[in-house]
């Protein structure tokens, strides 16, 4: 299907993060359309195109501004969330890097379907380069009066990955830690400072301009039946070529590994593929043919999540990834829910148990039986997040699990492309909750 | 914090009050603004930030400690992080962990004797496609190899 550009058309061939030449592209064009149109034809046209979500969840972005309590006396709010934290994602800061004006452009579009004179961009406090591209863009956009009476706001987070969830990024926004909001209400309804909020994706926002540019009838005959348009694919790991790559919804995962991604580097062998970031559960090689939309995903049981794919050759031990992989939820867990807090610290001892060769059978057992304790029992997936990859290791390479423990060692014998990785927990403390540093094999 | 400091801080502070509709939202960034002049949250820092923004001192630390860039301890005036996640994790963060340890003589978590730099290792930095991930200060440097770790020591050292 090949490399399609419609957030980043031509940020190959100029610097989009000038107004100037943004403009000289057709920047702002879909603006002056969509502030032409009334609330309810813009919202209509949203829904009509049947944008969905890029952030994780896949919501359609024309539910979620009908959701929109307009009649509501308080100030609407649109939040754009470019927290994005999710281990293999790095599309959104492409985009506020290369093409900040289509996200400030796709914001006031936003923020005029929802009647809305307050847009506040989430950005993560590591992301420091792209603040300055972005508040530059955000200023120079000020003064050539493009913003009108709607105020934009870049404000920066101070690192924690739970203020990627929306009801957290809120409270964190308001000043506060970042801890998920009980549901509902939900944020269309009472989001930022108690008032109606619209939150989404970066790459979300971003392809507005473009729904509004190309009419959403013939938008949605774009990529994907389900899923029309493009999405930015961050491809990340093992692979010759990683880096971002827009392409259009539904081409083959097979075609971006092998083709745009130039296949497993070193010409070693492929063993797994997360496909979503990674929190979601990953796929057997024998799974890649998979048009790369969120249903098709879903029929392999897995997400579309941010987009991200995370490619995994041979040498990698999977409790090793299973154990780095947790390890990152539990020290991001908020620690508001009792599972979730417990749950991941949980599984990361009973991770480092069997890696370094103690564990049990039962052990195996013991790791699902949290999962079920977790999942649905907390008040945002990332609990959900540091159980769904585990137990898909455990089901599809149940066998090296089992030989951790029938062998009472780690069968890689330091030969794991990532052993003895440090994660940040077990810093400042020493090692956490083992005896022995992870990477001692007996 | 000193009356100069603090005057500072108030009047960072003031400059960008407008942006929000309540004073609350003023508190990350009024952290920052402190950490950036004094490099660490102090308790005598975080009543000062808790005096300009109306709001407890127990309240600001309670914020400061949630996130990862805000530092409770001192730390180097250089700070260097290397993310250890899944994609970086894949492609060898571990062996350029290893070789900045050896570059400044001391564990990651640590800080150099002289107080110059503190190396940490932190999670998913979003460089995942541009692995590993090293950020001195803020300024992502790509495709890190250990052999690169001298020169990236060298280069914070020469600009200190």
């Amino acid at each position: 299907m090949g490399l399609l550009s419609a957030l980043l058309k031509d940020a190959d061939k100029r610097d989009l993060t000038k107004l100037a030449e943004y403009q000289a592209v057709g920047g702002y064009k879909a603006l002056e359309k969509a502030r032409k149109m009334t609330s309810d034809a813009l919202i209509e046209e949203m829904g009509k195109a049947n944008l969905r979500g890029r952030g994780g969840a896949g919501f359609p972005i024309g539910r979620k501004a009908s959701l929109i309590a307009r009649d509501s006396p308080k100030p609407k709010y649109v939040v754009v969330n470019a927290d994005e934290s999710e281990p293999g994602a790095f599309k959104d800061r492409q985009v506020m890097n290369q093409v900040p004006h289509r996200l400030i452009e796709g914001s006031l579009i936003a923020a005029h379907a929802i009647e809305s004179k307050d847009v506040f961009i989430y950005i993560r406090g590591e992301y420091l380069a792209e603040y300055e591209v972005l508040q530059a863009a955000v200023d120079e956009a000020q003064a050539a009066g493009i913003l009108g009476d709607v105020s934009v706001v870049v404000h920066r987070g101070a690192g924690a990955y739970i203020c990627g969830e929306e009801t957290a990024l809120l409270d964190s926004l308001e000043g506060r830690r970042g801890q998920p909001r009980p549901r509902p209400p939900f944020p269309p309804v009472q989001g930022l400072y108690n008032a109606p909020t619209q939150v989404n994706n970066v790459c979300t926002i971003a392809t507005l301009p473009i729904v509004i540019s190309m009419g959403a009838g013939k938008f949605a005959k774009t990529g994907a039946e389900s899923a029309p348009g493009t999405a930015i694919f961050s491809i990340s790991g093992n692979v010759e070529r990683p880096g971002n790559y827009e392409l259009a919804l539904g081409t083959p995962m097979r075609e971006l590994i092998y083709e745009h991604a130039g296949g497993i580097a070193g010409g070693r062998t492929l063993k797994a593929v997360i496909p979503g970031g990674s929190s979601v559960p990953a796929l057997t090689p024998d799974q890649i043919d998979v048009p790369l939309d969120y249903d098709s995903l879903a029929e392999l049981k897995t997400f579309f999540g941010a987009a991200s794919l995370i490619v995994v050759d041979d040498r990698c031990c999977m409790v090793q990834l299973a154990l780095r992989s947790t390890q990152f939820y539990m020290h991001e867990s908020c620690g508001k829910c009792t599972p979730c807090r417990e749950g991941t610290r949980w599984m990361v001892q009973i991770l480092e148990k069997i890696e370094r060769g103690d564990g049990e059978l039962s052990d195996l057992d013991l790791l699902e039986s949290i999962n079920g304790r977790i999942l649905g029992k907390v008040l945002c997936a990332l609990g959900e997040f540091a159980v769904y990859p585990v137990s898909s290791y455990i089901t599809h390479w149940r066998d090296e699990f089992v030989a951790h423990i029938q062998q009472g060692r780690c069968p890689y014998d330091g030969r794991s492309s990532i052993e003895g990785i440090l994660a940040p927990s077990e810093q400042h403390h020493g090692p956490v909750h083992v005896e022995k540093p992870l990477a001692v094999v007996a | 914090m000193s009356p100069a400091a603090a005057h500072d801080l108030r009047t960072k502070v003031e400059a960008i009050a407008h942006r929000y509709p309540d004073t609350r939202s003023l508190t990350l960034p009024a952290l920052r603004f402190a950490q950036e002049e004094h490099g660490w949250l102090s308790p005598d820092v975080l009543r000062e930030v808790a005096e300009v923004l109306d709001l407890t001192p127990a309240y600001c630390q309670a914020v400061a400690s949630f996130y990862d860039m805000f530092h409770l301890e001192p730390v180097g005036r250089h700070m260097v992080e290397i993310c250890t996640n899944l994609s970086c994790a894949l492609v060898g963060a571990q062996r350029v962990v290893e070789a900045f340890e050896s570059a400044l003589g001391i564990d990651a978590g640590g800080t150099t004797e002289d107080g110059e730099i503190t190396f940490r290792a932190v999670e998913c930095l979003g460089g995942c496609g541009y692995a590993p991930v090293v950020a001195v200060d803020n300024r992502y440097h790509q495709n890190v190899r250990p052999e690169d770790a001298a020169a990236i020591v060298e280069e914070i050292r020469g600009a200190a």
